[in-house]
């Protein structure tokens, strides 16, 4: 295990970032994840690794400075919160259209529109359905502590790597903020020109006699169709890299399903619940795409009823519902506007809509 | 007189002109006339005569140069609509090595990508930026640009442009001479023989900037679209002479490495 730190989420995105070897990271400020950006450029990481990191002039700038590092088999990352993240839409459609490799991290917040710099996880649909144009997905992973905003680093760009896709940690305000013990990962050098030649030689625009073009456009509806069912294989065997973590879910007769804050928020509503002798346990999806679908038909179809805990007005709740192919009941709780519901809240909401509602 | 065989003259000492090997054999499917052929093959005649063909990475617009990765043999990028300077920032600053240009349209530089381009060549990147101003959307079937001339009709101005309507031509490249990240600013055409060659000076020159560090490079090609002026080529050229020139002045707006380089240091010194 690497070092122990007591630090914030935003800040350790930063150190994990500098720690994972990656070689750019471009942003543009935005609350409640300002900190990222603002901890690398304290840091100075290239002086120490020579990450380049810049202050672009908006984030549709700073996810196409993502594209043009991706493209050179670079590992690249930026990070934004909500208004921001819908701004990099455009640029997230080329990422995936063209297959390229990347972290952007979302540390959302409430909306629509400015909406509230407080938590929210409002950006569900956004991120798990595409968000952009055309048939696409991204990777993404959703952290519910400190530490898994170190861990996930690696892992993400791991994923993105692999598939040659866009991976989103979808974080939120509350975790950005936040400060929690972390045990940092231990530092990996950043891949030279050499390496990434050996790795990505294949696509990436290094500069080489190969003519290695990397674009998302073809006029030939023919080869398009192919290029669109190339991408749909691709998603279809990413299917294996869901993962959840199930919590007191084996003699539970109720079940929460949450992610990210909300998912912390049931852990004490379950002890809450247990107490007074209901048998409730947490499923917390870790990967929203892929969503864990099988795991959650094998839990959940064996529940009384399921409770979709989100701090939105209810969106993960529909896949929820498709994973336990509506046959049991399945009913959505939340708080919107950036309000984290209570454990109180969320108890009362499963004796009401599940329990008393049968 | 002894009769003259193909294979007397047809000898390396005899070439006087050969298409440069950067330039794939591949139909262009440029318009005949339109001005993004010559600027194409200009580009790869400066790469092949610097030998950096293995280091370079061009980035294309989208507009009817979206295409140019066909053409050339380096390795490319292909940008969305107006955001060529922010991929090229990215690559040069990952690979500060290596040779970085961009190859936009006026309504991919001058419109929808305005900022990306201001702050491109204000943080001074080491890029070259080649922009191809024909006064019109090109490749969406001759909408107004940014740098459509006032009067001037397109589809979207089909009386013509009006000021009060739809405002001023952008003279976006004084704008980016005025930015102290810009080494070299200058404005070029390709219609007539001797314009050509002035123009593969200045793409000469920008690389070779490039090479120096010196700061950002921009090389404005002002140009025709005989299809979307709706004019035969011959006409187009003559139109740009008599119209275009007059507001989008030929020749060097900025070049800061011309003396020497003490005075290039001096203004460097003097910018900061
Ligand atoms: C976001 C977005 N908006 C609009 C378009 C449509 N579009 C494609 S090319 C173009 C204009 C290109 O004009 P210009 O840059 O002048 O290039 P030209 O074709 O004249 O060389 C437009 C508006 C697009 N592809 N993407
Ligand atoms: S439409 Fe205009 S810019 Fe496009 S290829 Fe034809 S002449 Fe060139
Ligand atoms: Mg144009």
């Amino acid at each position: 295990m690497g070092e122990l730190r007591l630090m914030k989420g935003n800040e350790v995105l930063a150190e994990a970032a500098i720690r994972a070897g990656v070689d750019g990271y471009f942003g543009y400020p935005i609350t409640p994840q300002s900190e990222v950006m603002e901890t690398l450029m304290l840091r100075k990481p290239w002086e120490e690794t020579g990450m380049v990191v810049l202050q672009a002039e908006s984030e549709v700038a700073s996810i196409n400075m993502v594209y043009g590092g991706a493209a050179c088999g670079k590992k690249v990352m930026t990070s934004s919160s909500s208004p921001g993240y819908s701004l990099m839409q455009e640029g997230i459609s080329y990422l995936a259209g063209a297959e390229l490799p990347c972290v952007i991290i979302n540390v959302s917040r409430g909306g629509p529109g400015l909406g509230t710099i407080q938590p929210s996880q409002a950006d569900y649909f956004q991120v798990t359905k595409g968000g952009g144009h055309g048939d696409y997905h991204v990777i993404a992973l959703a952290p519910n502590s400190v530490q898994e905003m170190s861990d996930f680093m690696t892992l993400a760009f791991d994923l993105a790597f692999k598939y040659r896709c866009p991976a989103v940690i979808l974080s939120d305000g509350a975790i950005g903020q936040m400060m929690e013990k972390v045990y940092l990962s231990d530092f990996v050098p950043r891949r030279t020109e050499e390496q990434i030649r050996k790795d990505c030689g294949e696509w990436c625009t290094l500069g080489s006699k190969r003519h290695n073009v990397i674009t998302s456009l073809e006029l030939d509806s023919v080869v398009m169709e192919q290029r669109n069912i190339a991408l749909m294989k691709k998603y279809a065997e990413m299917q294996k890299e869901a993962r959840y973590e199930a919590y007191m879910t084996d003699d539970a007769d109720y079940l929460f399903v949450a992610f990210g804050t909300a998912s912390r928020i049931c852990k004490k509503s379950i002890e809450m619940a247990r107490e007074k002798g209901i048998k409730a346990g947490l499923f917390r999806p870790i990967t929203l795409y892929p969503f864990p679908t099988k795991a959650l038909y094998e839990i959940g179809t064996k529940m009384k009823g399921i409770l979709s805990v989100e701090m939105n007005a209810g969106q993960m709740v529909e896949d929820v519902k498709l994973a336990v192919e509506c046959k049991v009941p399945v009913e959505w709780a939340g708080r919107n506007g950036g309000i984290i519901p209570s454990p109180d809240e969320v108890l009362e909401a499963l004796e009401t809509k599940i329990i008393g509602g049968k | 007189m002894a009769e003259i065989e193909l294979k007397d003259i047809i000898k390396e000492e005899n070439i006087v002109y050969k298409k440069s090997n950067i330039i794939l054999d591949r139909t262009m499917h440029y318009c005949p006339g339109c001005s993004h052929g010559v600027t194409h093959k200009l580009v790869a005649e400066v790469i092949e005569d610097m030998g950096i063909q293995d280091q370079t990475i061009g980035v294309s617009p989208v507009g009817c140069s979206v295409f140019a990765y066909n053409y050339l043999d380096i390795d490319w990028q292909e940008a969305a609509h107006g955001r060529a300077p922010a991929v090229a920032t990215a690559i040069k600053r990952l690979l500060p090595d290596k040779y970085v240009f961009t190859y936009q349209g006026d309504g991919d530089l001058a419109s929808i990508g305005a900022a990306e381009i201001l702050h491109a060549c204000n943080r001074g990147e080491h890029i070259v930026c080649i922009f191809v101003n024909n006064a019109i959307y090109g490749m969406t079937g001759g909408q107004m640009a940014p740098t459509t001339l006032v009067g001037m009709k397109t589809a979207t101005t089909p009386y013509g442009r009006d000021i009060d309507r739809n405002g001023y031509p952008l003279k976006i490249t004084e704008l980016i001479a005025q930015l102290p990240g810009t080494c070299y600013v200058t404005r070029q055409s390709v219609d007539t023989a001797a314009a050509v060659r002035k123009t593969k000076k200045a793409i000469r020159k920008a690389f070779e900037n490039q090479r120096d560090k010196k700061g950002t490079s921009f090389i404005e090609v002002v140009s025709t679209c005989n299809s979307g002026w709706k004019v035969d080529p011959v006409k187009a050229n003559q139109w740009m002479r008599d119209h275009m020139f007059k507001f989008y002045p030929l020749g060097d707006m900025k070049d800061a490495t011309r003396d020497n380089p003490a005075d290039y240091e001096q203004y460097i010194k003097e910018e900061k």
